[in-house]
């Protein structure tokens, strides 16, 4: 137990002092999971309301697929990645490997079924009759998806902060296709392992509480918001 | 050209059949009342004519042109319909924003928007309910924002699916006038759906009635209710007494009806032999004490089995080998001193008698 309020009093001081790394690696993290969250967001809006508002066959299918790999191991994620942007694979001409790019893609890939999934049952929750209202009230289906995504903006809100919390939790992606490279790609979760692995316990810890800390704070203010209305 | 036209209809919802056959067309400022009871496939007329759902058979003409095959010609005929829906549902935004947003999506600049929202605010009477939250308003308010909200784009034609079933007589008579002016005033041709007939009468020049997803009969109210053709039209526009009978005779139009063994005479072209549902409407029968000679060619003893008064009229209803109701005035009643168990004369011509082919 002391070593727990000892990391709570570190992390504390961390803080406080703005130490150089630490904050240097608590602002990657969240510039990483948030740009992750933002390009998530931009494939998983849009195709959840086509999803959503079209009829097809296999739509079904579709939906428990996305679903099965709301659980996909972080690791398995990175290691497709990895093997997209090494040096052979399809895309290792770019060069993207073991930078916070490549964290940024992967992390983008790896929360993708999980805010799909959630943006399609977001706006299955919605009134059919909106659906009917906007088409016949002049809407092309663009407009019609959109107005229907805006009546489900709070539950949305949801997923997107869900996806957010994979994202800047995860180690696994971070790991593998940032490299965890001091000062360029090292974020909260890959410092955390590092520094257990050295034995830095206290310091590991503080890094948590700091992460948690981060979750928190979106999360109150996602739901301060949803209040607001 | 008419304006709107469908032929042949179908629609089938699995192996349910919702509509069967239906064709009629609507004018340009013709206001077109659709009655039937509940389930009888009215709600699904509407969103076909609508372009919100395609028939499983059938053609819909817009503007005389045959939209039913092509998604770009139902698009653009759905921009000319607008819709009010039995339950509708608002938007969660303002008022001003839900009225406005069939504008924005045909591109209206700002100007124009606010123009025509806040004209139209104060035509339903929701002036300065502008910045309020369409989901906080009352039943009554939220039907007149779904007005507002369909009527803003001045449509050529408004579907209205029962309009006033939730509410308040108050509102009630606000959207019926509302209705009524836009028609006089644009010439907006509409299609009311309702199962109050006295409604579809109020509003309607022509009307429909729809039974099992089949539109049974069209025509001015008044012949619907003399002259249902169907005697599921008889029963649903409360055609009180209808009997069932046989043919005897038929001499120049004259026909003789066997009903549980009274003859009833009637003018009807139906030839011995033939069954026949009658309907007389309960206005159009006499009583008296003594079976006095009129002319009216039917005349039977009966004995009276209830009588209701309402209001200044009195609702006798009378055993005469078959039930018959019969409407007088509350004072005819008393001055025939009228009670349950006695016996009286019921009376009414041939021509009082509507005959129906089974």
């Amino acid at each position: 137990m002391t070593e727990l309020w000892d990391a709570f009093v570190e992390a504390l001081r961390l803080i406080v002092s703005l130490d150089h790394e630490v904050v240097d690696i608590a602002w990657r993290s969240l510039r990483v999971s948030a740009a992750s969250t933002v390009l998530a967001g931009l494939i998983c809006i849009p195709l959840g309301g086509l999803i959503s508002f079209r009829s097809f066959h296999g739509k079904r299918l579709l939906i428990n697929i996305i679903q099965t790999f709301y659980s996909v191991p972080t690791v398995c994620v990175g290691l497709f990645v990895y093997l997209m942007l090494s040096r052979s694979g399809p895309l290792g001409g770019l060069g993207l490997l073991f930078t916070p790019t490549a964290m940024v893609l992967g992390q983008a890939l790896l929360i993708t079924p999980i805010m799909l999934g959630l943006t399609i049952s977001a706006l299955s929750g919605v009134d059919k009759t909106i659906r009917d209202t906007t088409l016949s009230l002049g809407a092309s289906e663009r407009q019609a998806i959109w107005a229907i995504v805006k009546e489900a903006r709070f539950a949305i809100g949801g997923a997107i902060v869900l996806g957010f919390g994979r994202a800047i939790s995860e180690v696994g992606v971070a790991m593998m296709v940032g490299g965890n490279i001091r000062g360029f790609t090292r974020n909260l979760t890959t410092a955390i392992a590092t520094e257990a692995g050295k034995g830095e316990l206290v310091l590991a810890l503080a890094l948590g509480v700091i992460l948690i800390a981060i979750a928190l704070i979106v999360s109150l203010g996602v739901n301060l918001v949803q209040q607001r209305h | 050209m008419s304006l709107m036209q469908v032929e042949d209809l179908n629609q089938l919802y699995g192996s349910k059949a919702a509509l069967k056959g239906v064709s009629f067309s609507l004018e340009k400022g013709d206001v077109f009342g659709l009655i039937g009871p509940t389930g009888a496939g009215k709600t699904t007329l509407l969103r076909l004519l609508d372009q919100i759902e395609v028939p499983s058979s059938g053609r819909v003409y817009f503007e005389g042109q045959d939209v039913t095959g092509s998604g770009r010609l139902r698009s653009g005929a759905r921009r000319k319909i607008s819709i009010v829906f039995q339950k509708p549902v608002v938007f969660n935004t303002s008022v001003y924003e839900n009225v406005a947003y069939p504008l924005k999506v045909r591109g209206n600049n700002a100007k124009t928007v606010a123009e025509r929202v806040n004209m139209m605010l104060k035509t339903v009477g929701l002036e300065g309910y502008g910045k309020r939250n369409a989901r906080t308003l009352s039943g009554g308010e939220t039907q007149k924002v779904a007005l507002a909200r369909a009527l803003v784009t001045k449509p050529q034609v408004l579907l209205l699916d029962e309009p006033t079933a939730n509410l308040d007589p108050l509102s009630l008579d606000m959207i019926e006038k509302l209705v009524v002016q836009f028609n006089r005033d644009y010439g907006t041709a509409m299609v009311i759906a309702t199962h109050e007939m006295a409604q579809g009468q109020r509003l309607a020049d022509r009307i429909g009635v729809m039974i099992e997803g089949e539109l049974v009969q069209v025509g001015k109210p008044t012949e619907i209710f003399s002259t249902p053709k169907d005697i599921r039209v008889a029963h649903f526009v409360g055609v009180e007494n209808t009997l069932k009978g046989k043919v005897n005779s038929n001499r120049d139009g004259l026909v003789h009806i066997d009903v549980h063994g009274r003859n009833i005479e009637a003018i009807a072209n139906h030839y011995p032999g033939d069954e026949v549902h009658l309907c007389i409407r309960p206005e159009d029968i006499t009583l008296s004490l003594q079976g006095s000679s009129t002319s009216a060619r039917n005349s039977f003893p009966g004995q009276i089995t209830g009588l209701a008064l309402s209001g200044a009229l009195a609702r006798v209803e009378l055993d005469c080998g078959f039930p018959l109701v019969a409407l007088i005035t509350k004072q005819s009643a008393e001055e025939l001193g009228l009670q349950i168990g006695k016996q009286a004369h019921v009376s009414f011509k041939a021509t009082a008698v509507h005959v129906i082919g089974r």
